[in-house]
This record gives C-alpha cells, structure tokens and sequence, in this order.
C-alpha cells in the first residue's frame, strides 16, 4: 500500500510542477527575433572576435538591430556578407580589409643570434629567459608563437624562421597581437602599402652588427617625405592619415627597414644593399 | 633531521648540492674598473631614475648621477671617478635595452668616494633614514632589488615588532653574504640601529644557514652590549632565504596570500643591504658597488669581489677567466638566477653572484627531454607554499592561465624552482608558471 502512496505523492508533484512550468512557457516567453538565429547559421563560426563582439552570436545580434553593418565580419566570403544583407534588407557596409602585419625582416639570413636558447620552444618562455637568442632584443625570435595562435592558418613560419602573413586568409582578429612576445604585430588596413618592418630603438650603425637589415634612425625617409614620416624613438613613423601612396620615402633607406608591400612581397628601395648571409653567427659564450 | 636547538625551520622545500666551498673561505676582494662602466638607470623594481648628467661631464666615483623619479626609485651614484661618454641604450637581465649612464674611468684618479652629509641612527628622525635611504641608492642586493626606503615606510596603521636580517643564503655557490657576515660584521651591526629606528621594531634576529657556523659565531661576537639584537642558526634547506619561508622558520607566522611580511607584524631585509646602510649612512655615500660571488665550474680565478655597478659581464668574465667551454652565465644562482644572453649586460645592484657552467653541467638536452606527468607528487612534496605544481603545470599546457590564478593560487608562487629541481620528468614547470603569470597580469592589465 506504501509504495502505491509514493507513486501518487510523486506523480502528483510531477503533473503540479509540470503546470507550472507550462504556465512559465508560456506567461514568460522572451519574443526573440528570429533573424538572429538565422543570421547566427549563416555567419561562419569561427568566434574569432575580429569584428569586435565577443563571438559570432552577439554579432549576429548586432547586425540583426542595426548595431552593426555586415561587413564587419571579415571571416565571411563577399558572397556570405551579401547573403546577410540581401536577408536582412541592409547595406553590406564595404569594411576596409583589415589584416596583421609584422615589424620585423631579421630572419636567420640577416639577422644574427647571440646566444642559443635552450628550453620550451616558445617565444613567450625564450623572451622570459633574458630576452632570448636573438641578437636584437625587439627582433622576432622565431619559434611560432604566432603561427599556434592563428586559427585561420594565415601565419606560416619561412625559411629563415620569420612568420609570414598570408593577407587573403588574415581576418585581423589579433590573436598574433596578444601571441607575440616582443609586441611585433599590429592590425592595419591591407591598403597601407608603406611599412616600417623594424622595432629597434637603437639610434646608429650599431644595430647592423646584429642584423643588416635593422633601422638604424638616419632620418632619409622622413627628409624625402616630410610631414608624412616622422622620427620617434628612432624609428619613422608613418601618418597614415596623409597621402600614404608613395614610394618615396624608401628609396633612400640603406637598410631596408622601410618598404613597399605588394603583392610580390615587400619591395625594397635601390640604395637598399641586396642583402645575402647565410646561417647564424655565434661569438658570444652564454 | 636535526634536533633542537636547530629545530627551527619551514615544511617541505628542498636540499639542492651546496657547491659553496670553492668560494666560501675566499676574502672578499676588490674588482678593478672597466674600460666603460655602464650603470643602468633602472636597477631596481619600480620607475628608472632620472640622469642628472650630460655628455663630457667629469664624475667623482660616489657622486650621485641620477636622482629618484618618485617614491618607487632610488638615486644612481658614479661607480667610478671619470668622464660620462654618452647616455645611450644598454641591454638589461630583463631582455630589453633599457637607458643607462656609460662612464669611462680616469687612468690616473685616487678613486677616493664621494661624501654627503652623514646621517647618525641615534639623532636622525624615522622619516629623515628613509629619505637617507632613498638616496643611498639601496635596493634589496639579495637578489630582488626591491626599494628599500619602499619596505621601510610601513603602510598607515601596520605596525611591526622583528626585523629579520637574512643571512641565509640558500642559493648553491653563493657565498658573497657569507663573507660579508664574516668581515663587515661592524657594519651589519651599524645598520640594524637605522632600521630598527625607521620602522620602530623592537628587536632584530639574524637569520644563518648552519652551513655559516663561523658567521654565526662572528655575528655573536659583534653584537654590541645592550642592542636587541639576536643571532638564529637554521638548518640548511633551500629556500629559506625567500623572506616568507624565513618568518615561517623564526617566528612561525605565515603571510597572508597576496600579502607582505608586516601584515604579520616582520620585516625581512638581507643582511648585505643591512651592511650597506651601516656603511653608507654615517658617512652620507651612495653604493656604487657590491659584494658578488663569480663562481662555478666554468669560472677560473673563482671568489668574492667587491665590484663596481656597471661592470660589464665581458670584462668580469675576461678578468676572472673561464674555461674554454663555458656555455652558460647565470646572474644569481641556478635555482633563481637568470641565464644571460648577452655579456654586454652589466653587473647591477641586484647581481648576488655571476656563475658560469661549461658544457659538462648543463649537459646533453636532449638526454633532459620532458616526459609527461605522471602525477607522482614530488614537486607538491617540494612546494615551499603548499601549491600544487603538478595541477598547475597540466593547466599551463592548456593555457588555463585565468584559472590557474583563479583557483589554484598561481600568483602565490615566488619560483623558488624546488618544483621544476625535482620533478623526474624534467618539466619546466617554473618557466610554464612565469609564462602564465605574464598572461594573467596583461589580461588584468588590458582589462582595466
């Protein structure tokens, strides 16, 4: 007789709370727009951040009440951004392809080391080991840390253990920003054409001892395109606020360090020496 | 384990080889200059110092060259009479080029120190030692570089009772606070006086390694009639010189995570800064060099040297000589001390010792190669501060840093390096921390 008492006292709390929770359904329902998980379905899931939201939902919701053009997404194909704002009725919001870029050329043919680092192969644990091997202490140490962090498979570690960013691919969601341990990445739009590839704050011919193709603060770019460059903790800076479509001011530039990035890659002035090394040099016991 | 009166110590830790008997019986002695002496304008934690001279101006070894920028700064003094070459860009133990003073000695000069005004313990007031303090230039020379006018302003409404004096010297092969104990024992004895004044604590202990038995006896010896002060000899263990195990070991008080020893009424200061302000003080000088121990099994003419800031490694290591197959320099010793990668680097006030190791110590890398945890519990066994590194090190791979902070206490460990000394899977647990700690901060960082 027992159980049976259970069985009704159990049941009949579930027939009770299973009301109250029809009832709930129903009196509290949030009407949510349905876009958004439409939208949600058609963006590409990568939550990457890149467009500024924490993932590809609250994007969605976003481009959904307005807050945000489509175009932000620059994970999406040309064709998925317009699908969105043919669904959505809205303008696709033509975003300026963003993409990462390195301040760094001293790869292993230019660039020497100046002690071998021996430990987790990891630029974050070498540059906590007295700032690593290299032989420049802003200079990229080469051991991928930005190629992990990639999610989209645009960084690939070079010959000369130098990333290279592949620009169809990069989605500027600044992973390799917060990887690299020497801050030698930086976001900017794929039209600036002219780039300082150098971070060292060396002033003088010093810096060539450790790597040729380092800025060494002589000031031609910003004689040859003044207002536009300008010199700041020895090294130039580029306004890119003014007409930057210029290859004037790497002409002059001994080194290198300034260039011209199209699609073949960065293109050097003339005065720039053709720099060939091959190997690291070591003379420094540590 | 040895009986009372030598009871007194910390749980767990660990007993790296000594190696200080090459350098131990050496007396200190005097380093020369450097053709170039190149003294950083940040040696110590906090903001650089500001260069007060210019380019060609003579200098008078002694003489204050750079004055604090703020509370947490200390002043900069000319480690050597000559003429300053140039303000320029020196690389740094941090693995930056960071501004430095490079001052080229004068061949023929006295090298007689520069004076102030002196300060005397019994008159001075507790404010008037501190700013003394600050423009001594004395940072913490056990290693941390701590500002030490810093720890002696207590915080409004911390009062402390002890000032330990930490003459422990856990560190294998150093050996430069041992003979400090030894010959200037004076001096440690003239400094406790401003301590003791400037904080307002009521006794002071010094705190030996029993490894030290004839400092210990020395320091007895010194002390004058009807100071409060006291001599405790600890067993060796490594790292009872970390300041919160030494309290743990004395006083059996523990500071609070995230806290400093005067929230449990201590404070700690090393006993080579103690000799420091003895010495400095009365006389009104600045520090301009320091006690270290160039030593290891790649170093030729090991010993103690009194030598001046700035020094570059290259020149010491040529001075000294090596043996041909150095392959490592460490600042520091080899559980704490940091690995070069320049001998540009100069010898700063936080240098405890340079010790260099050929080939035959630091070995085949690949015979080290990292095996994966198998949770034998030897680095929790280790852990001085009761983590738990084998958790923490499993996270770190997966680069749970928030969490590991979060609810694992990742802030809490000092890298004392007992975990990573003893784990059998050679893991790099004490790198894998400090990369995390980085992340953690910067994330907070980014996040305000």
């Amino acid at each position: 007789m027992l159980f049976l008492t259970a069985i009704a006292a159990i049941g009949g709390l579930a027939v009770v709370l299973a009301t109250l929770v029809a009832v709930a359904n129903k009196k509290l329902y949030v009407a949510e727009d349905p876009r958004i998980d439409a939208v949600e379905e058609m963006l590409p899931h990568a939550n990457c951040g890149a467009c500024g939201f924490p993932g590809c939902r609250p994007f969605a919701e976003a481009v959904v009440t307005g807050k945000a053009k489509p175009g932000k997404c620059t994970v999406s194909s040309d064709e998925g951004r317009a699908t969105i704002a043919s669904f959505l009725g809205v303008d696709v919001g033509a975003e300026e392809k963003r993409v990462a870029r390195l301040a760094c050329a001293g790869g292993d043919n230019v660039a020497r080391d100046r002690a071998s680092y021996e430990g987790l192969a990891s630029c974050s644990a070498a540059a906590l080991v007295a700032g690593g091997g290299k032989g420049c202490f802003w200079g990229c140490l080469g051991l991928a840390d930005c190629e992990r962090a990639c999610t989209f498979d645009a960084i690939v570690m070079d010959g000369q253990r130098l990333p290279v960013v592949d620009e169809q691919k990069c989605t500027a969601c600044g992973d390799c920003v917060v990887a690299c341990p020497k801050d030698l990445f930086s976001v900017h739009e794929a039209s600036h054409r002219l780039w300082v590839a150098c971070k060292s704050q060396e002033a003088g011919d010093g810096i060539l001892e450790d790597c040729q193709v380092g800025c060494t603060a002589c000031g031609r770019c910003a004689m040859d395109a003044p207002g536009l460059i300008t010199m700041r903790g020895n090294l130039p800076v580029v306004d890119y606020q003014k007409n930057h479509q210029t290859k004037t001011p790497i002409q002059r530039c001994p080194t290198g360090a300034i260039v011209w990035l199209d699609a073949d890659g960065p293109q050097k002035g003339a005065a720039a020496k053709k720099i060939i090394r091959k190997g690291a040099r070591k003379d420094a016991p540590t | 384990m040895r009986s009372s009166p030598h009871s007194k110590t910390f749980a767990h830790g660990v007993h790296p080889p000594e190696c200080k008997d090459d350098t131990s019986a050496l007396p200190i002695r005097q380093f020369p200059f450097a053709p170039v002496q190149v003294v950083p304008l940040l040696q110590h934690l906090g903001k650089p110092a500001i260069a007060e001279v210019a380019e060609g101006q003579e200098v008078v070894r002694g003489q204050r060259i750079a004055r604090p920028d703020g509370f947490m700064s200390v002043a900069m003094h000319a480690p050597v009479s000559g003429v300053v070459q140039r303000i320029g860009l020196a690389p740094a133990i941090s693995g930056r080029m960071e501004p430095a003073i490079f001052v080229r000695p004068f061949p023929g000069s006295t090298q007689e120190p520069a004076q102030g005004r002196p300060v005397d313990a019994r008159t001075a007031t507790p404010e008037q030692i501190i700013a003394a303090v600050q423009e001594a230039g004395i940072v913490g020379l056990g290693g941390a570089s701590f500002p030490t006018h810093v720890k002696l302003k207590l915080p409004d409404g911390k009062r402390g009772d002890t000032l330990l004096i930490n003459g422990a010297e856990c560190e294998p092969y150093l050996t430069a606070d041992h003979r400090v104990m030894l010959e200037h024992a004076a001096d440690v004895m003239a400094g406790i006086p401003f301590l003791l004044k400037a904080t307002g604590t009521e006794r002071a202990i010094v705190c030996i390694e029993s490894n030290k038995q004839d400092a210990a006896a020395v320091m007895r010896a010194a002390i004058p009639p009807g100071q409060p002060v006291s001599v405790e000899v600890l067993p060796v263990k490594y790292p009872q010189g970390a300041e919160k195990m030494l309290i743990t070991a004395i006083l059996g008080r523990e500071v609070p995570s995230g806290g400093l020893p005067i929230d449990v009424g201590t404070l700690c200061v090393n006993v080579a800064t103690c000799a420091e302000i003895g010495q400095l003080l009365p006389r009104g000088a600045g520090i301009h060099e320091r006690v270290l121990t160039v030593g290891g099994p790649g170093i030729r003419k090991k010993g103690n040297y009194r030598v001046p800031i700035g020094t570059p490694l290259r020149f010491l290591l040529e001075s000294v000589g090596y043996e041909p197959d150095l392959t490592r320099v460490f600042l520091g010793g080899p559980m704490m001390g940091q690995a070069v990668s320049s001998l540009d680097i100069p010898v700063t006030k936080g240098t405890t010792g340079v010790i260099g190791f050929t080939a035959r110590e630091t070995g085949n890398v690949a015979e080290q190669r990292e095996h994966p945890c198998i949770r034998c519990g030897y680095c929790l066994e280790a852990c001085p501060i009761f983590l738990n590194p084998s958790m923490l090190g499993l996270l770190a791979r997966n680069e749970q840093h928030q969490r590991m902070a979060d609810d694992f206490h990742l802030m809490d460990c000092f890298e004392c390096g007992s975990c990573t000394f003893v784990c059998p899977a050679h893991i790099p647990l004490v790198q894998h921390f400090r990369i995390s700690k980085r992340a953690v901060r910067r994330a907070k960082a980014a996040g305000k």
